[in-house]
């Protein structure tokens, strides 16, 4: 089973590395939502201090879902994803690795991103940290969470838009903890409580959606 | 043995077959002849389990195998319509990777023989987006030697984009799975001798009631 987890990962980061511009797209995405707020608000250090947090993870929730459909859709065009609803091996465990390798190739690169751009809404050491944490720790639920959208649209005409549609009320939770976290440190707060929050609903996700997301590939698949 | 009691499948509002029961024992090889949209590709999927029937079950050595699952496709290989292979991984990876996805070892050297048999041993390393149609399904075949341990091997179309010298390969595959008391189900429109016993079974299109 775990030989089968490995597998799965090393295989998606491998097909990762070989699709360089899909993943690249994601991230410049990213930065470039972030970068265009400031030219939106105006230069006003103040106000971007405040909204800096929110915008980030607003643009983490909407990179990640531009990413989402890269999850299922190459595997169900050429069919791997058949091989991979017809193993002996538990799907939830090849689900769990597919969005394991999904977080390395966009939660993990937006968490190390988000410092650089804590510097440019000039955070504050400590806030930019909690800002990375907080990402660390809800970025997998986003992943986790997308996967299963992911996996309900998966070979419907206009999935794009649906997948948001049905993903985006879910990543709520994730965004308003996510965001909390840092504005409770910039405004002199523990954000202990909203950190283990983030930590409880990328675990239970983690524990949850594998099951989730088998049984919505299965029922696509039909 | 594998075993279909009373099957029925209906796809947006045709019926495609009803009342299909038939049972292949060990050592045989099952040919689903059929006209195109007479549900071949239909009734191998819901063989393999991909696709439920409107009414009736698949049994596998007795059992229901929407209730045996992985227990089930732990002994099943399938090669369907589409390939599996993918265009950004090498012959190679693909065969491995293909492999370790479904829970079987692939040694690279077992993997390598294997491509080999396909005659595609000077191809190892090379992308799949850049193999031939029928490369590929060579590739997506090769598979099937890695899955000796699957006592079910379900191929759809298999012939099809191969040249003379890959069928003659593959039906001494098939020969060689039915001789060691494997079960093969296939599809074919290709006039292919298949070696071993093998039994034949015609699907015909409905008529719209």
């Amino acid at each position: 089973m775990t030989a089968t987890f490995m597998a799965v990962v090393r295989r998606d980061l491998l097909l990762a590395v070989r699709q360089r511009a899909d993943v690249a797209n994601t991230l410049l995405f990213f930065i470039v939502v972030v970068t265009m707020v400031p030219l939106g608000v105006g230069p006003e250090l103040n106000t971007l201090r405040t909204i800096a947090p929110g915008v980030v993870w607003v643009a983490a929730l909407l990179a990640a879902i531009l990413s989402l459909n890269r999850l299922f859709a190459n595997d169900y065009a050429d069919g791997a994803l058949e091989q991979m609803l017809l193993t002996g091996e538990p799907l939830p465990i090849i689900v769990l690795a597919k969005s394991f390798a999904h977080w390395l190739v966009t939660g993990l690169p937006i968490t190390l991103m988000a410092a650089l751009l804590g510097i440019m809404f000039d955070l504050g050491v400590e806030p930019t940290a909690i800002l990375m944490v907080s990402l660390l720790l809800g970025t997998p639920a986003l992943s986790l969470i997308g996967a299963v959208g992911a996996g309900l649209t998966l070979g419907l005409r206009g999935g794009g838009v649906l997948i948001s549609l049905l993903v985006l009320p879910l990543y709520v939770p994730v965004l308003i903890f996510g965001a909390g976290a840092v504005e409770a440190v910039t405004g002199g707060l523990s954000p202990q409580a909203h950190l283990m929050l983030l930590a409880a609903l990328s675990l239970g996700t983690t524990v949850l959606a594998p099951w989730a997301i088998a049984a919505a590939l299965r029922i696509s698949m039909e | 043995m594998l075993q279909t009691v009373d099957l029925e499948c209906t796809r947006g509002e045709r019926l495609l077959f009803a009342h299909l029961a038939f049972t292949v024992e060990a050592g045989t090889c099952l040919h689903i002849a059929g006209e195109n949209g007479s549900g071949k590709t239909s009734l191998l999927r819901i063989l393999c389990g991909l696709l439920s029937p409107t009414a009736g079950e698949v049994r596998w050595a007795g059992a229901n195998i929407r209730t045996l699952r992985e227990e089930y496709w732990q002994q099943l290989a399938y090669v369907g319509h589409l390939n599996g292979v993918k265009d950004d991984l090498t012959a190679l990876e693909n065969v491995r990777y293909g492999a370790a996805v479904t829970g079987r070892a692939a040694p690279v050297g077992h993997a390598r023989e294997a491509l080999a048999e396909l005659a595609l041993a000077g191809f190892d390393g090379s992308l799949a987006r850049f193999l031939s149609q029928g490369q590929k399904r060579r590739v997506a075949l090769a598979r099937l030697f890695l899955a000796e341990a699957a006592k079910l091997w379900i191929l759809d179309e298999p012939f099809t984009a191969l040249d003379v010298r890959g069928v003659a390969v593959l039906s001494d595959l098939i020969g060689r799975h039915t001789a060691r008391g494997g079960i093969v189900v296939l599809t074919t429109h290709q006039d292919v001798p298949l070696p071993g016993r093998v039994a034949r079974l015609d699907l015909q299109v409905l008529e719209p009631a």
